[in-house]
């Protein structure tokens, strides 16, 4: 009743049709105003920055400024920062995407159970999600990792145990622990959803044949959110790609490159060496990256649009 | 099945151990915020103190600048939502109602820009930018904020609008009401909860947003998040301050945030969590 096919509409001689046509004109100016927009904000920069990975292009060197071909990607490539800024990239989104979905999915089984005082408990456990990257950041940084003043060194000492100076010491475990904090409130909100749409008489037949509890969710669980575990993957990836703030407010990519990630190498080859030219080539880098992930989740929402037009 | 009572009560309990594990970062922030500087910045944590609001009257007082950043924060939240909302509606309108065959190739494509990375155009947005004085302007972050919203903006508004059954648009356009009648006699009033939702999203994204508020505002149009991150380098001196200052700048958010949690899985995930 509510979803109406939409082939059938366009195909079907409707009055609508006849009048889709005379409506024409009007739908593409009622488009343009939106398409435009994201032309001059993100496709027009996309092209400037291509074209500017091909210029030596230095802000504070503007008489050596020309066309260099391929020698900004050739610099990036023999670059050991870049390749370290690559890898450090990768390290965080791999390993914060297991944390946090393996943490938000065990989570979200836990959560979906019924438990006195449920709806406070979920709250809770989602509001990291909302805080600005920013003041996690800080608080990360000051009051818990703080080698002296931080809770975790007071814990240590409780414990009989050194304290450890997270940031200094293990800046990558800790910019990871931080991202974990922040996301798997974000996994265990959407698999959540996902769990709640699960047919409850699938489960109920599963019950009645025997189904111990790993089996129900070996074959009847996990196949349904097998959709939404994709979608959580792919824009988690996205997302962890980019991730910025955490380490602009906590190692600052250091101690030397230890956490400087592709997005900070950029950010820092910009505004620090203001060096146009490479900062364009590594980021032609980081699109391509973004890329892999973004296609595969594109032509998933893109199927999806159609599944649901079909219902 | 008494066993079975045993293990679901245990699970209760867990549960809500580990609910409290992740919402302590906050709390922790939260008491730090009621303390003094000197209760902040302990060897020895402070867990029982009595609560003073002195740090909210440091953070809020005339020098601090505070209300300088959250009336940017606030402005460029608002603007770039209701510009965005203005965008998308009626592109959204036409997709939904009127579509065509390149509709779909539209919307994805739409959709695929909010998976380009910051980074990517960051370098030609900075240049015109500062070539037409647009940095550190909050004309210039709002328009970045819209950029940055649009396409879960126009997803959303589009899901909506093709909630409502399509039969009541077709009646008004037979009774010969024009597209924008149409739009603003049947179907905005229709579809008003789900802009409000969409709405209450982006204001979110905009206003949690770091990268572009760093790279492009230095004081005149700078957010919270740029005061906020400007504590990163104030060790132990204004622990207590920075705590109430972040209170201030997430707590509306967070409360806002407890509402709006279906929209927001709805939107980040483009449809396909419902």
């Amino acid at each position: 009743m509510k979803a109406i096919s939409r082939t059938a509409s366009t195909t079907a001689p409707s009055a609508e049709v006849t009048g889709a046509r005379s409506f024409a004109r009007t739908t593409r100016l009622l488009m343009a105003p939106a398409v435009i927009f994201l032309l001059i904000w993100m496709l027009v920069p996309l092209a400037m920055t291509i074209y500017y990975s091909f210029q030596q292009y230095n802000l504070i060197m503007p008489m050596y400024n020309g066309f260099a071909g391929l020698t900004n990607f050739a610099i990036l490539l023999s670059d050991p920062t870049f390749w370290k800024s690559l890898a450090n990239t990768l390290i965080i989104v791999a390993a914060s995407l297991v944390i946090t979905v393996c943490l938000g999915l065990a989570l979200a089984l836990l959560f979906n159970r019924t438990f006195v005082g449920r709806g406070v408990a979920r709250t809770l456990a989602v509001a990291p999600f909302f805080v600005m990257p920013v003041v996690t950041g800080l608080i990360w940084k000051n009051m818990l990792f703080h080698p002296v003043y931080g809770l975790f060194a007071w814990v240590a000492r409780q414990l009989g145990l050194e304290p450890v100076d997270w940031l200094a010491h293990y800046p990558m475990l800790s910019v990871i622990i931080m991202i974990t904090w922040e996301w798997t409130p974000f996994a265990l909100l959407v698999l959540l959803t996902g769990l709640q749409s699960l047919p409850e008489d699938q489960i109920e037949a599963a019950k009645l044949d025997g189904a111990s509890a790993w089996q129900e969710f070996r074959h009847i669980v996990i196949p349904h959110l097998g959709q939404v575990l994709y979608v959580v993957v792919m824009l988690e990836s996205i997302f962890f790609l980019t991730s910025f703030a955490e380490i602009y407010t906590t190692t600052s990519g250091g101690p030397g490159t230890a956490t400087t990630n592709l997005p900070y190498y950029i950010f820092q080859t910009v505004f620090q060496q203001n060096d146009i030219g490479i900062a364009s080539a590594a980021a032609i880098g980081a699109v391509i990256l973004a890329n892999i992930f973004a296609i595969m989740l594109i032509r998933f929402i893109a199927g999806n649009l159609n599944a649901g037009a079909a219902r | 099945m008494n066993s079975n009572r045993f293990t679901n009560g245990a699970l209760g309990v867990l549960a809500w151990g580990v609910a409290l594990l992740i919402f302590f970062p906050i709390l922790w922030l939260l008491l730090t915020s009621f303390k003094t500087e000197q209760q902040a910045f302990t060897v020895v944590p402070n867990f029982f103190f009595s609560p003073t609001l002195e740090s909210f009257k440091m953070a809020l007082a005339q020098g601090s600048g505070y209300w300088h950043y959250a009336w940017n924060s606030a402005l460029i939240a608002v603007a770039s939502t209701v510009i965005g909302l203005a965008l998308a509606v009626p592109a959204a309108y036409a997709m939904a109602f009127y579509p065509n065959k390149r509709t779909d190739f539209l919307l994805v494509w739409m959709v695929s820009t909010k998976f380009i990375p910051a980074v990517g155009v960051l370098i030609p947005i900075y240049l015109v930018y500062s070539a037409v004085g647009l940095l550190d302007n909050a004309l210039g972050l709002t328009l970045l904020f819209t950029a940055m919203n649009l396409p879960i903006i126009v997803w959303m508004v589009y899901s909506y609008f093709r909630d409502i059954p399509k039969d009541i648009v077709e009646a008004a356009d037979i009774d010969g009401a024009s597209i924008m009648q149409t739009l603003f006699k049947v179907v905005l009033p229709l579809a008003l909860p789900g802009l409000a939702s969409t709405g209450l999203l982006a204001l979110i994204l905009a206003w949690n947003e770091s990268f572009w508020s760093i790279t492009m505002t230095d004081h005149r149009a700078a957010t919270l998040a740029v005061y906020i991150a400007s504590f990163k380098s104030a060790e132990g001196l204004f622990w207590a301050k920075m705590s109430a200052a972040s209170v201030l700048a997430i707590a509306p958010i967070i409360v806002l945030g407890w509402f709006t949690q279906r929209q927001m899985v709805r939107g980040l995930t483009f449809g396909a969590v419902k």
